[in-house]
């Protein structure tokens, strides 16, 4: 199936341009990476910055983005999620479209940020949903999001469409309005107290292999 | 321009008779029975034609627990007058905090009602007459009022 890189670049010197399908697809889809239009607080105005012309995210493909979930490839959570928004973040997290991504941007969307302690937010959307990249900020810069876009789409080039397809990540349920906040608190499926993305990159097992997340360089 | 609070305090005690009123600071302690009476003669009153809510809060003194008591919860009012423009005239009236219960100010200013449903529903104040006394921030099953010093929030980490 793999080209081999040494043949694949003394082809191109001679003008020959070979790859293969899968390659083929994945430079598509990475490159058109439809962001879902929407924004929750602080953040959504640096998201706006970054699709602005000084930023200018139509240089990596996502400029387009959608007000509907169904058009949409990936959810930038740009901002606080409170327990009274949090409902409908995951329900339009539903409705999209797969393969589907999610980025959670800034501070609030990965832990409840400054407002952790808040009877009011919760404490990260990954409680709720598969979060692909977290990106560090409050808010992130531009900058940051373009590299969280990058690193997106590094991931999405490093797995064939069947196998993203594979992993389909179907409905996650929607959580209810209990008496002191949401029910249940978290997908225990997805996310366990302790399992939140520092402890992540400092080498914790996962529990079970459907957690492991898969190697961002091609195999 | 508004006068000092000690001539804003007799003006409203000569123009409403029996009510009884002390200067804090540069706010002036209402009773809460008067509190209606005190707002309709300051929205009336050719001098002052306070005319706007614009801002209308509690605060809770939760019970110091070296001197005990029960606490208190005040009720806080900034009055203003788009007509006159001046302002603000603040009236703080205190409450039970077992039991707050107040007369709305709805039916003065109408504009007080969303106001009064988040006192309501982040204090819970009781507003008596009030046309649609329900919370406004958090959902119909919540229970609690979160602004409250005593509450405690969820350890969203427990056991789901």
């Amino acid at each position: 199936m793999a080209v081999d890189e040494g043949l694949k670049s003394e082809l191109q010197k001679q003008g020959i341009f070979v790859t293969t399908w899968e390659q083929l697809v994945n430079w598509g889809r990475s490159n058109s990476i439809w962001p879902l239009q929407f924004g929750l607080a602080c953040c959504a105005i640096e998201m706006i910055a970054t699709a602005a012309s000084r930023y200018d995210i139509a240089r990596f493909g996502s400029e387009i983005f959608r007000a509907s979930p169904r058009q949409a490839d990936l959810m930038i959570v740009a901002g606080t999620v409170t327990k009274k928004m949090a409902p409908q973040v995951v329900r339009l997290y539903n409705q999209m479209a797969e393969p589907k991504y999610c980025i959670s941007m800034g501070a609030c969307a990965t832990s409840g940020g400054p407002f952790h302690k808040g009877y009011n937010v919760l404490r990260g959307i990954d409680r709720y949903i598969p979060v692909d990249v977290y990106i560090p900020g409050c808010p992130p810069t531009p900058q940051a999001l373009l590299e969280g876009l990058m690193q997106l789409q590094e991931r999405i080039k490093a797995r064939g469409f069947r196998q993203a397809m594979d992993e389909k990540r179907g409905e996650y349920p929607v959580p209810e309005f209990g008496q002191t906040g949401l029910v249940p608190r978290y997908n225990q499926d997805l996310f366990r107290p302790l399992d939140h993305p520092i402890q992540r990159f400092a080498n914790v097992k996962p529990t079970s292999p459907t957690q492991t997340p898969p190697p961002l360089a091609p195999a | 321009m508004l006068p000092a609070v000690d001539q804003l305090k007799a003006s409203i005690e000569r123009g409403s008779p029996g009510v009884s009123i002390t200067v804090e600071g540069a706010s002036l302690r209402v009773q809460p029975q008067d509190l209606l009476r005190v707002c309709q003669w300051l929205r009336t009153s050719p001098d002052f034609q306070m005319d706007y809510v614009s801002n209308l809060t509690a605060v809770d003194y939760p019970p110091d627990p070296a001197a005990g008591g029960a606490g208190r919860m005040d009720m806080v009012y900034h009055l203003y007058s788009m007509t006159k423009k001046h302002g603000p005239v603040s009236l703080k009236v205190t409450l039970p905090r077992g039991n707050p219960v107040i007369e709305s100010l709805t039916n003065v200013y109408r504009g007080a009602e969303f106001q009064e449903r988040e006192v309501y529903d982040l204090f819970g104040v009781t507003f008596e007459h009030h046309p649609d006394l329900r919370r406004i921030l958090m959902w119909d099953g919540f229970k609690g009022h979160p602004m409250r010093k005593d509450y405690v929030p969820e350890d969203q980490d427990a056991p789901a």
